[in-house]
């Protein structure tokens, strides 16, 4: 069975993620997550911080994570219903460390997203991700979204899966 | 402007009713950064985010750049970040510790009390210049309560503690759930803004009316995880009671018998089984400290506090600071933080910064809604004011007594104030 990946199958991996969110398939993105993943998206004053003890916009375990996709798939997530439309660029694909069970990868991401008559509002940063081999797949194990901004300010919110 | 109710109150009727252009007209944002903004007591920042000598955050607080700090001394300060000499901004660090603060332009200096020190090439300045007449300018007024700190740039304004009037009682609630009375503001900013007025964040900051309709899929989601909510009682919408309260000087508050879970000090499936004996350890201490029934009033019950005109204290799935300004009259920036007990444990600590981030902030499961209802209320009178002029706020006016968190009792105190505010010509300065 397949113990490690490529860069290449890592790039494919992160461009197939990236293409559920953008098509709201979320059932089938929380597919590739394990059962013990995280997702945060860090305060833009403390994009190194712990959510133990800092302020995050976002630190879901697995459990909250199934409970955000319940509430996005419910049209009374006002927020975003209708959804946004969204359109990511992942690039700058780094696997920054690696060791028997996980792979360490960053990368870099423009996110247009777009909604009723708004004009576009771009979140631009980069990805952390902790991926694991299960079964010879890849899957998310944390999935960190640091957004370059120095405060979310005209972005708004973070209603959508960053 | 003043020609025109803004605000229709009749308890004969009865009936209350608010201009929507209040939302909407330039001219009136202008002239509330008058009569509301530079007439009243203004949050400014918590007395723990800056601690040591020289530490400083700069921010906005009525549309002015402030330095927001500890002088030599240690006493908190707050200097308007503008060089004496052009004008240029002193500080251009969101935070950090100062032994100076340096103007880049031409090199004027000051120190950690606003003292001019340094200007370069001084002796070409005519005789009467004095350094002592320069340095960094400080509002009017700037005092605490309870670790608190405001701003006033009415230098004739009453003392803090009078203007806070019944919202000391609410403050002292949360500060309370400190064994040692001293509370922090965790690091981590929520700062975003939301395109509509800024009144409207204030009335949907305590307003329980919206709690089922605009939160659906929240109490969705803590009953999938096993908070039990009851039916409601008659005459309630809610899960529990809660009544809305006045508290003088515009402030007011709605105070509900909590069913949504505190990590001061009640356990909700949510925060999982190995949190339990952590909660319940605080909940001893409050009982110990506070005896049962304040212990319970603390942890029991939850509150939305505003505190005229733009400060939020919700006390209710963790402690929230919230403060927003104007940017337009459609437009807002608001800054939140998250408040804790000082002595807090690490893990009571991530207990309340999860708790937090079930509800809360731009990424949390309720308040992304309520920021669409805000903008979608925008979008809805902007165009729209003459001819649909009035936005009715009357529940329970027929009540005698006790006032629901349903009702709107809170929210027509915050526009009684803000109307008596915008008919008061500003004192005659000097």
């Amino acid at each position: 069975m397949k113990k490690t990946a490529t860069r290449g199958e890592i790039e494919d991996f992160l461009y197939h993620e990236a293409a559920l969110l953008d098509a709201w398939r979320l059932d089938e993105w929380l597919g590739l997550l394990t059962s013990d993943a995280r997702y945060l998206v860090p305060s833009n004053d403390r994009p190194d911080a712990d959510p133990a003890n800092t302020l995050f916009t976002i630190a879901d375990d697995i459990d909250r994570i199934r409970g955000r996709i319940t509430r996005l798939k419910d049209k009374n997530a006002h927020a975003e219903h209708p959804p946004s439309r969204t359109r990511r660029l992942i690039s700058n694909v780094r696997v920054v460390g690696r060791n028997a069970k996980e792979l360490r990868v960053e990368s870099n991401f423009v996110i247009h997203r777009f909604r009723r008559n708004e004009s576009i509002r771009e979140y631009v940063g980069h990805y952390r991700h902790l991926l694991r081999i299960e079964n010879g797949r890849l899957r998310i194990a944390r999935r960190e979204a640091v957004l370059d901004a120095m405060e979310l300010g005209s972005l708004g919110l973070v209603s959508f899966i960053l | 402007m003043n020609d025109r109710p803004l605000v229709l109150n009749d308890p004969q009727a009865p009936s209350f009713a608010v201009n929507r252009a209040t939302m909407v007209d330039p001219e009136i944002l202008k002239l509330e950064r008058l009569r509301i903004f530079d007439a009243c007591w203004i949050y400014v920042g918590h007395e723990s985010e800056v601690r040591a000598p020289g530490d400083f955050k700069t921010r906005s607080v009525c549309g002015r750049p402030v330095i927001f700090c500890r002088d030599s001394s240690n006493a908190v300060r707050v200097f308007l970040n503008t060089c004496r000499h052009r004008g240029t901004m002193v500080c251009r660090e969101a935070e950090g510790n100062a032994k100076i603060y340096t103007c880049f332009y031409h090199g004027w200096s000051y120190d950690r009390d606003g003292r001019l020190d340094g200007v370069p090439g001084e002796n070409a300045y005519p005789k009467s210049f004095r350094k002592s007449d320069y340095g960094l300018a400080e509002p009017p007024r700037v005092e605490s309560y309870r670790g608190f700190v405001f701003l006033n740039f009415d230098p004739g304004a009453v003392p803090l503690d009078d203007y806070l009037a019944g919202a000391k009682e609410y403050i002292d609630l949360v500060i309370d759930q400190s064994p040692s009375g001293s509370l922090e503001v965790i690091q981590g900013t929520q700062e975003y803004d939301i395109r509509a007025n800024w009144k409207l964040l204030v009335e949907n900051s305590f307003d329980d009316y919206h709690l089922l309709t605009t939160h659906s899929t929240w109490l969705d989601y803590l009953k999938n995880a096993g908070v039990k909510m009851q039916r409601p009682d008659r005459d309630h919408l809610l899960p529990s009671h809660g009544i809305g309260k006045a508290l003088g000087n515009g402030h007011a508050v709605i105070d509900n018998v909590n069913f949504r879970g505190r990590p001061v000090a009640k356990w909700i499936p949510v925060y999982g089984e190995a949190a339990k004996p952590e909660i319940e350890r605080i909940r001893a201490e409050l009982v110990a400290r506070l005896g049962e029934a304040r212990a319970a009033r603390v942890a029991d019950t939850n509150r939305n506090l505003v505190v005229f005109p733009n400060l939020v204290l919700n006390d209710g799935s963790s402690v929230t600071v919230r403060t927003f300004h104007p940017l337009a009259p459609d437009r807002m920036r608001v800054l939140a933080w998250a408040l804790g007990p000082r002595e807090e444990t690490p893990a009571a600590r991530a207990v309340r910064l999860d708790a937090f981030l079930t509800f809360y902030g731009p990424g949390g499961l309720a308040t992304p809604d309520d920021i669409e209802a805000l903008e979608m209320v925008q979008s809805g009178i902007s165009a729209t004011c003459r001819e649909v002029p009035w936005s009715i706020m009357s529940r329970g006016m027929e009540k005698t007594g006790e006032q629901l968190n349903s009702d709107e009792l809170h929210l027509r105190a915050f526009w009684l104030q803000w109307d008596k505010l915008m008919r008061t010509e500003p004192r005659a300065a000097g």
